[in-house]
C-alpha cells in the first residue's frame, strides 16, 4: 500500500531515451566523443602506424 | 541540466528587454533581436561576396566563355569557397542558433556581450581571410592542402572566425541553460530548437577540428612548424570541411519544419521520431568526413567503410525519416486545413506564392533527390572511384549546400525580415519568383557538374582542353556540352542570388516598418503559427501524398545506386 501523504503529487517516470532527448550536454558529450573516436583518433593511429620509408 | 547562479540571472533577468511579437505572439529578447539582425546582415554581405565570386568561377569554366586567367581563377575559386561554404552559412547559422534558443523559448539571450565579442571576431576573421585572397598568394583553394602554403593571415583569420563562431555556439547552450534555470519553456524544447541543439553539437566538433589543424598550419606558415604531413592534414581538416556541411543538414532540416510551421501551421507527425533521426545525425553525420580520402591509399579499407558506409548509413536513415516526416507534416496539416480530396490536393493548393513556402519545399525535393542521392553514391568506397575528384563532386556538395541549404536559408529570410526586422518584405511579385529562378539555377548547376563529372570532368580544373599539355587527352564532347549548360545555369542562379540580396537590402532599409501601426504582411502567417515553439505532434499515419512522393524517391534513389554499379562493372579494370 502506498503510505505517501494524498498531497504529494505521484512522480511519473521519464523514459531513458527522453532523458537523453532532454539533456543537450549529454547528447553534445557523445555527438563529440563518437566522431572524434572513429574518425580524428582511429585516423590519426593508421597513419602515425605507416612505416617509413628507409 | 546544469544550475545558475540565481542572484546574477535575477540581476541580468531584470535587465532583459523585451517586445512581443503581434504576428506570432512570441516574446521577443531585444538583444537577441539585435544580434539575430547582426549575424544575418553578415552572411548576406559574404554571399553577395562569394556569389558573384561562383559566377566567375561558371564563367570561367564555361569553355566557350573561359573568363579569367589562371591565376585569377584560382584566386577566385579560394575566395568562393570560403566565402559561401564557411561565411554566408555560419554567420546565418548563429543567427538560426540564437533564434531558435532565445525566440522560440521565450528567454533573455546569455551574455549578450559576448555574443557581440563573437561577432566582431566572426567579423574580423572573414575580413583577414579575404584579404589575404585578394592579395593573391593564398590561391590554395578552399581546402588549402599542404604543400601549397598560403598567407599567414590566411590561416589566423580562419582560426579568429572559428573561436568566435565557437563563441557563439557556446552561447546557444548557455541560453538552453537559462530557459531552463527561468522556466521560460515547459518540458522539452520544441523540435525546432532541438534541430538547431544538433547543428550546434555538430558545429563544436566542426570549430575544434578546425583549430586543431589550422594552428599548426599558422605555425608552418610563418616557420615555426617544419612540416605538416598532407595526409594528416587532410584526414583532421576534413573532420571542419565536411562536417561544416553536415551543421548545414541539421540547420536547413530544422528550417523546413519551421517553415512548414509558420506557413501553413505543420506539427512534427511524431516529436519522437523526428528527434530520433536528428539523434542519428548527432551520432553518425560527422564521419561522411571519411568520403573525402576514399581513394587514399594511407587509410585502410576498414576505416573507410566504417565510416562511410555501416556508420554513415545511420545518418542517411535520419534523413529519410526527415524525407518523410517533413512532407508527411505538411501533408497533415494542409488535410487539417481542409485541403483533403485526392491524393494531392493538399500540395496543389499549397501557399506556392509564398517565397518561404515555395524556397522550402524546392529545397527539399533537390536536397533529397540531388543532393542526398548522389551524397550516398560518392560515399560507397566502390562506387566513389567513378567520380572521385571529377567535378561532381562540387555537383553533389550544390546539391546539399546551394539547393539545398541556401535555399532554404533565403526562404527563411522571408519571416526573418517582417518578424525580427520588422520590416514589410519589398516587390513582392519578384520575391515569388526568386525561389523558382534560383532553385532552377542550383538544380541546373548540381545536375550539370554531376553529368560533367560521370563523363571525366576533372574539378577545380582551370582548362579541361589541357592546351599544350605533354600527353594530349580528349575529354567527350558531352563533357563540354554539360559545362556549358553548368555556365548558363550559374547565370540564372546568379540571377536568383542578386534578386534574393536586392530584395533583402532593399526590405531592410525601405520597407514597411512593421512595429508601428497595424499593417498587415504581404506573406502571411498560419494562424497556428506560435507551434513552431510547442512541443506536440499531430500523429497521423493518413498521408497517401506523401506516401507517393516517398516512393517515387525511393525508386529512384534505388535505380541511381544500382546504375552506377552497373557503370563500375562496365568500366572496372579487374575482371
Amino acid at each position: 500500500m502506498d503510505d505517501r501523504p494524498e498531497s504529494e503529487p505521484r512522480q511519473e517516470r521519464v523514459p531513458a531515451m527522453q532523458q537523453l532527448l532532454d539533456n543537450p550536454f549529454l547528447l553534445l558529450f557523445i555527438g563529440i566523443t563518437i566522431p572524434t573516436i572513429l574518425y580524428i583518433v582511429w585516423g590519426v593511429m593508421e597513419i602515425a602506424s605507416i612505416p617509413v620509408a628507409p | 541540466m546544469t544550475a545558475i547562479d540565481v542572484s546574477h540571472s535575477g540581476l541580468a533577468a531584470a535587465r532583459a528587454a523585451f517586445r512581443t511579437c503581434r504576428f506570432t505572439g512570441l516574446k521577443v529578447d531585444i538583444a537577441a533581436q539585435r544580434l539575430i539582425m547582426a549575424n544575418a546582415v553578415a552572411a548576406v554581405v559574404f554571399l553577395a561576396v562569394g556569389g558573384l565570386m561562383g559566377l566567375l568561377v561558371a564563367l570561367t569554366r564555361w569553355p566557350a566563355v573561359h573568363l579569367l586567367p589562371s591565376e585569377w581563377f584560382y584566386l577566385v575559386l579560394t575566395g568562393h569557397g570560403a566565402n559561401v561554404l564557411l561565411f554566408w552559412i555560419i554567420f546565418f547559422e548563429i543567427a538560426i542558433l540564437y533564434f531558435a534558443s532565445a525566440v522560440l523559448l521565450g528567454s533573455r539571450i546569455a551574455t549578450p556581450k559576448i555574443a557581440w565579442a563573437a561577432f566582431v571576431l566572426m567579423v574580423a576573421g572573414a575580413i583577414m581571410t579575404n584579404v589575404a585572397v585578394f592579395q593573391g598568394d593564398s590561391s590554395v583553394m578552399f581546402t588549402s592542402y599542404p604543400p601549397m602554403q598560403a598567407s599567414p593571415h590566411f590561416y589566423l583569420g580562419l582560426i579568429i572566425f572559428a573561436v568566435g563562431a565557437l563563441i557563439g555556439v557556446g552561447i546557444f547552450f548557455a541560453t538552453l541553460v537559462v530557459a531552463h534555470g527561468e522556466r521560460t519553456y515547459e518540458g522539452s524544447i520544441p523540435l525546432v530548437t532541438f534541430g538547431a541543439l544538433t547543428a550546434a553539437i555538430i558545429a563544436v566538433f566542426t570549430l575544434a577540428s578546425g583549430a586543431i589543424i589550422l594552428v599548426p598550419t599558422w605555425l608552418w606558415s610563418l616557420g615555426l612548424v617544419a612540416e605538416i604531413d598532407p595526409l594528416m592534414y587532410k584526414v583532421v581538416w576534413w573532420g571542419m570541411g565536411h562536417s561544416s556541411q553536415q551543421i548545414n543538414v541539421a540547420a536547413h532540416v530544422s528550417v523546413w519544419y519551421a517553415i512548414g510551421a509558420l506557413t501553413i501551421g505543420a506539427k512534427p507527425l511524431s516529436e519522437k521520431v523526428s528527434r530520433t533521426a536528428f539523434l542519428l545525425y548527432i551520432l553518425f553525420l560527422q564521419l561522411a568526413s571519411a568520403h573525402h580520402l576514399l581513394a587514399d591509399p594511407g587509410m585502410s579499407a576498414t576505416w573507410k567503410i566504417v565510416n562511410t558506409s555501416y556508420l554513415m548509413y545511420l545518418a542517411v536513415l535520419g534523413s529519410l525519416i526527415h524525407g518523410l516526416t517533413v512532407p508527411g507534416a505538411l501533408e497533415a496539416a494542409q488535410r487539417r486545413n481542409g485541403y483533403t480530396k485526392g491524393a494531392f490536393e493538399w500540395l496543389r493548393k499549397a501557399p506556392w506564392g509564398n517565397p518561404a513556402f515555395s524556397g522550402m519545399f524546392l529545397s527539399l525535393v533537390m536536397f533529397g533527390f540531388i543532393g542526398g542521392i548522389s551524397g550516398v553514391v560518392l560515399g560507397t568506397e566502390q562506387l566513389n572511384l567513378l567520380m572521385h575528384n571529377t567535378i561532381y563532386v562540387p555537383g553533389h556538395f550544390h546539391g546539399t549546400v546551394v539547393a539545398g541549404t541556401t535555399l532554404a536559408f533565403m526562404a527563411m529570410t522571408y519571416y526573418v525580415l517582417p518578424l525580427i526586422f520588422q520590416r514589410d518584405v519589398i516587390w513582392p511579385k519578384l520575391a515569388r519568383w526568386q525561389p523558382y529562378l534560383f532553385g532552377m539555377g542550383a538544380g541546373g548547376i548540381s545536375l550539370f557538374m554531376m553529368g560533367a563529372g560521370t563523363l571525366g570532368v576533372p574539378r577545380r580544373h582551370w582548362d579541361i582542353t589541357l592546351t599544350d599539355a605533354m600527353h594530349p587527352f580528349d575529354l567527350p564532347s558531352g563533357g563540354f556540352l554539360m559545362m556549358g549548360l553548368n555556365g548558363l545555369a550559374a547565370v540564372i542562379a546568379a540571377a536568383g542570388g542578386i534578386l534574393y540580396i536586392l530584395i533583402t537590402v532593399g526590405t531592410v532599409l525601405w520597407g514597411k516598418r512593421l512595429d508601428k501601426g497595424e499593417a498587415p504582411l504581404t506573406f502571411p502567417l498560419h494562424k497556428q503559427a506560435a507551434t513552431v515553439a510547442e512541443y506536440g505532434s499531430h500523429a497521423t499515419v493518413k498521408l497517401p501524398g506523401t506516401i507517393i512522393l516517398v516512393s517515387v524517391f525511393f525508386l529512384s534513389f534505388v535505380l541511381y545506386y544500382f546504375v552506377n554499379w552497373k557503370y563500375l562493372s562496365e568500366i572496372w579494370l579487374l575482371r
